[in-house]
C-alpha cells in the first residue's frame, strides 16, 4: 500500500537496530541494567506486539508499555455507569466497539447489550447524532472516551447537537488527558524509566508543547511518535541518541502528521465544550488530578450525567491485580500473580488485560504463554526461597 | 417441505410471507411446490416423500466411508458483494464435507422465514442456491421450512446439512500435521469478512470487496488428485485462517510457521482492516481452505490449485516444525515475530 509499505521496511529497521546497539555502548547507564523506556499510547503498544518488535530490539532495551489506551483504564465504576445509562428502556447507548467487552462489577456493555439493552456500536459520535436524529422518540447517549485524540470529534459533535437544537442526546463523558498521568508516573517513587515514546495522534491534537516538562523539569529524553513500525523503531534511536549524547529534549519523529503547535480548531472545540475535572479515576492508577474532562455547564443539556441519574459508584480494582506497578514499569506484565491464571482476555480482571492495546493481553495474545508462566513461576519460587 | 401434494403449477399468492405459508395447509403446499420444489428442481426432492431416499448401492460404489455435515446461515446483511445467504449456505456445507476428502452429494434445506419476508427475495436466493448446488455437482434432497412471528427471527436462517462419501485411501485429519509439511492457501484471506463490514454501509468505501464464498469440491478433488495424502485439511470461514492453524497446531502438537509477506491479502482488506484494527488473519472467509501437505508433493498441490478457478492465487505460506508444540507463529515482513493465538470473543474495532 503506497504511504505504507515504506514503513515497514525490514532493511531499514536492521540499519537502526545496528546503529541504536553502536549508541547504547556510549550509555554508562546501559551497561549497569537494560534501559526502560515507555510507550505511553495503546497504539504503540499495539504495534510493537504486532511487528514483534520488542523481540528484534538489542537486550538492553526493555520497552514498557504504558497506560494510554483509554479502554484498559477505564474504571469499573464508570463501566457499571454506562450499563446503567444502556440499561433505561428509553436510551440507545452508542459506544466504539473495543469498549464493548470492558468489565464492570457486574457485567460489560456486551453482556447488556445480550441482556436486551439497546446498545450499537459506532464509528464516530457523529454515528451517534444520526442515530438520534433518525430515533426522535428515543434518548441517544454516546459514549465519549479517549485521549485528545478522539475529544475534538466529540467536542465537534456536542456542538453539532447544539446548532440543531437537539433534545435526544447526550454525551456520558469519560475523556481524559495525557500530560497529568505522565506527571504522574514521573512522580512515581518506584519510577526508573529512561525515556519516553510520546503518543503521535494525542500530539496531532496538542503539539509539543504539552510535553516540554518532561524534558525541562524531568529530565528524560521524549520523542512524539507515528504508529508504523519503523516510525517506533526510529523514534527509539532517536531516544537512544539523546541518551547517548546526554541531551534530553522533546523531538518530533512523526513531523510528516504533528505540527508543533498542534491542531488549533480541534483545541479550540475541545475548549468550548469541555474543561478539566478536578479528580478523574483511572484502573490501575487510582485518582489522578485534572486528568480527566467533563462537559462545560453552558452544555449541561448534552451532558448525560446531569440529563440521567447514574450510579457514580467507586468500585476498588482487584486487590490480586498488579496493574498500577505493570504501568510504572516496576514489573513485566506477565510477572504479575494473575496474569494467565485468573486474568485472562476472557475473563479480565485488570485494566491491561482489557483491550487488545492492554500490555497484558498484548503479551498473552502475541507472546508465548507457557514460557512467561514459566518464567514467572520461576521468579516467584526464586523470590520465596531467598 | 413435508407437504404431501404432487400438484407442480406455481400458485403461490402475495408478495410476502405470511404465517399461514408455515401452517401447514394450502398455503404452505404452494409456497413449497411453487419456490422449493421447482427451485430446486430434482426428482428426489419432487417426489415430496417425508424423506430423500438415496441408494446405498450409489454410495458404496464411491466408496468407504460416509461423511455427514450440518450447519446453520444466519448472516446479515443477506444478500452481499458477490453473494448471498443461499450461496454460503451450499458452499459452506459442500465446503465441510470436501475438506474431509468426501465426495459431497446431496444437501437438506431447513428455512426459518421470518413473517413478511418478501417472497421474491426468497425465490432469488433458492435460485441462488441451485446455481451453487449445481455448479458443486450436489442436490437439494429434502427439507423444512418453518414461518415465525415478525421478530423472532431476521428475516431468514437456513440450515443445510450435507451427506457425502469419503473414497478408500483418504485419510484427512487435523491430527496429521507433521514437522517439515508445507501449509498452502488457496488464495486471498479475509475477503469475505471484509464484504460483510462493508455491506453493512458502517464505513462508506469507495472500494468495494466481494465475498470470496464458492464451493471448494472441485478444488479438493484437483488436490486430490496429485496428491491423495493430504494431511489436514480445513476451510478457515469465521476465525479466519488463524483459528484453522492453531487448529491444526493444537491437535498434532506442532508449530505451524506463517510468513507474513507470502500470506495473500488484497490491498483493499489491509487497507479496511488498518482503518478499523482488524487482523485479516482472523477476518472470515468462505472460499479459502488451508491444506498441510508432505513436502515432497507441496510444488504439485501448489500447480494442481493454481490451474484450478478457485485457486488461481494460491501460496504456499509456511511450513510446519516441532516446536513450541501447539502453537502459530507468525514472522512478520518487519523483520520480528509473534504469536498467532486463537481468537478471544469476535473482533472488535478498536477507538483509535
Amino acid at each position: 500500500m503506497k504511504y505504507v509499505d515504506e514503513f515497514r521496511d525490514p532493511k531499514a529497521a536492521r540499519r537502526l537496530i545496528d546503529e541504536i546497539a553502536v549508541l547504547l555502548d556510549r550509555i554508562p547507564a546501559a551497561k549497569q541494567r537494560p534501559l526502560q523506556i515507555m510507550e505511553f499510547c495503546g497504539g504503540h503498544t499495539h504495534t510493537i506486539f504486532r511487528y514483534g518488535i520488542e523481540q528484534m530490539l538489542p537486550g538492553r532495551i526493555e520497552l514498557v508499555h504504558g497506560p494510554g489506551c483509554p479502554v484498559c483504564v477505564l474504571p469499573m465504576g464508570r463501566v457499571d455507569d454506562c450499563v446503567a445509562l444502556a440499561e433505561r428502556p428509553d436510551v440507545i447507548f452508542a459506544t466504539f466497539g473495543d469498549a464493548m467487552r470492558v468489565p464492570g462489577s457486574k457485567k460489560s456493555l456486551l453482556q447488556a447489550k445480550a441482556d436486551g439493552a439497546d446498545i450499537r456500536m459506532v464509528y464516530s459520535p457523529l454515528d451517534a447524532l444520526e442515530l438520534a436524529r433518525r430515533n426522535p422518540d428515543r434518548q441517544v447517549i454516546f459514549f465519549g472516551l479517549g485521549f485528545e485524540t478522539t475529544m475534538p470529534s466529540t467536542a465537534l459533535t456536542v456542538l453539532q447537537a447544539q446548532r440543531e437544537n437537539r433534545d435526544n442526546f447526550s454525551l456520558f463523558c469519560n475523556h481524559i488527558t495525557t500530560v497529568p498521568t505522565i506527571k504522574a508516573i514521573l512522580d512515581s517513587p518506584d519510577m526508573q524509566l529512561d525515556g519516553f515514546l510520546a503518543p503521535g495522534h494525542v500530539s496531532m491534537v496538542v503539539g509539543e508543547g504539552p510535553f516540554e516538562f518532561v524534558a525541562d523539569t524531568y529530565k528524560k529524553p521524549i520523542v512524539i511518535t507515528g504508529f508504523e513500525p519503523l516510525d517506533i523503531v526510529q523514534s527509539l534511536w532517536m531516544v537512544i541518541r539523546q541518551l547517548a549524547e546526554g541531551r534530553c529534549e522533546v523531538e518530533n519523529q512523526y513531523a510528516r502528521v504533528v505540527p508543533k503547535q498542534g491542531n488549533p480548531a480541534g483545541l479550540d472545540a475541545i475548549h468550548q465544550v469541555f474543561e478539566l475535572r478536578e479528580f478523574f479515576e483511572w484502573r490501575g492508577l487510582g485518582s489522578i488530578d485534572h486528568s480527566g474532562v467533563k462537559m462545560r455547564d453552558a452544555f449541561a443539556r448534552f451532558d448525560a450525567e446531569r440529563k440521567f441519574a447514574v450510579p457514580n459508584l467507586k468500585i476498588a480494582d482487584p486487590k490480586s491485580c498488579q496493574c498500577g506497578e505493570v504501568l510504572k514499569g516496576v514489573i513485566r506484565p506477565w510477572e504479575c500473580k494473575v496474569f494467565g491464571g485468573t486474568c485472562t482476555p476472557e475473563t479480565p480482571l485488570g485494566a491491561l488485560m482489557v483491550s487488545s492495546e492492554g500490555a497484558c493481553a498484548a503479551y498473552y495474545n502475541f507472546g508465548n504463554l507457557p514460557e512467561l508462566l514459566a518464567k514467572r513461576n520461576d521468579k516467584q519460587r526464586h523470590e520465596a526461597s531467598a | 417441505m413435508s407437504a404431501s401434494n404432487t400438484a407442480a403449477k406455481p400458485r403461490l399468492k402475495g408478495k410476502t410471507i405470511t404465517l399461514a405459508h408455515g401452517a401447514g395447509g394450502k398455503a404452505m403446499r404452494d409456497l413449497i411446490n411453487d419456490v422449493f420444489v421447482d427451485g430446486f428442481a430434482n426428482e428426489t426432492l419432487a417426489a415430496l416423500e417425508d424423506q430423500a431416499r438415496i441408494s446405498l448401492d450409489s454410495l458404496n460404489a464411491l466408496g468407504g466411508t460416509l461423511a455427514m455435515t450440518t450447519d446453520s446461515y444466519v448472516v446479515d446483511p443477506l444478500f452481499f458483494p458477490g453473494g448471498d445467504i443461499g450461496k454460503l449456505a451450499v458452499a459452506g456445507t459442500v465446503n465441510d464435507l470436501a475438506v474431509g476428502g468426501a465426495v459431497p452429494l446431496y444437501l437438506t434445506c431447513g428455512m426459518i422465514i421470518e413473517e413478511g419476508f418478501a417472497v421474491d427475495d426468497l425465490r432469488r436466493i433458492v435460485a441462488s442456491m441451485k446455481a451453487t448446488a449445481d455448479a458443486a455437482g450436489v442436490k437439494i434432497v429434502t427439507g423444512d421450512t418453518k414461518v415465525v412471528h415478525k421478530g423472532a427471527a431476521d428475516k431468514l436462517f437456513i440450515n443445510t446439512a450435507g451427506v457425502g462419501v469419503i473414497p478408500h485411501g483418504i485419510d484427512i485429519r487435523t491430527q496429521r500435521a507433521r514437522a517439515g509439511d508445507v501449509v498452502i492457501i488457496n488464495g486471498y484471506v479475509g475477503d469475505h469478512g471484509a464484504a460483510i463490514a462493508d455491506a453493512r454501509g458502517d464505513m462508506a468505501l469507495e472500494s468495494h470487496i466481494e465475498t470470496d464464498c464458492c464451493a471448494l469440491n472441485g478444488l479438493i478433488a484437483a488436490m486430490l488428485d496429485v496428491c491423495p495424502d493430504i494431511h489436514c485439511l480445513r476451510d478457515a470461514t469465521r476465525g479466519g485462517i488463524a483459528t484453522v492453524l492453531n487448529e491444526f497446531a493444537d491437535a498434532s502438537d506442532t508449530c505451524i510457521r506463517i510468513r507474513e509477506e507470502a500470506l495473500p491479502v488484497r490491498a483493499e482488506v489491509r487497507g479496511l482492516s488498518e482503518l478499523l484494527g482488524l487482523d485479516p488473519l482472523y477476518l472470515a472467509n468462505e472460499g479459502k481452505l488451508v491444506a498441510i501437505v508432505p513436502a515432497d508433493a507441496s510444488a504439485k498441490v501448489l500447480s494442481a490449485m493454481q490451474a484450478h478457478p478457485a485457486g488461481e492465487h494460491s501460496a504456499i505460506i509456511g511450513h510446519v516444525v516441532e516446536a513450541p508444540h501447539g502453537s502459530v507463529i507468525l514472522e512478520t515482513g518487519f523483520g520480528g515475530e509473534r504469536i498467532v493465538d486463537m481468537l478471544v470473543g469476535e473482533q472488535l474495532p478498536r477507538i483509535c
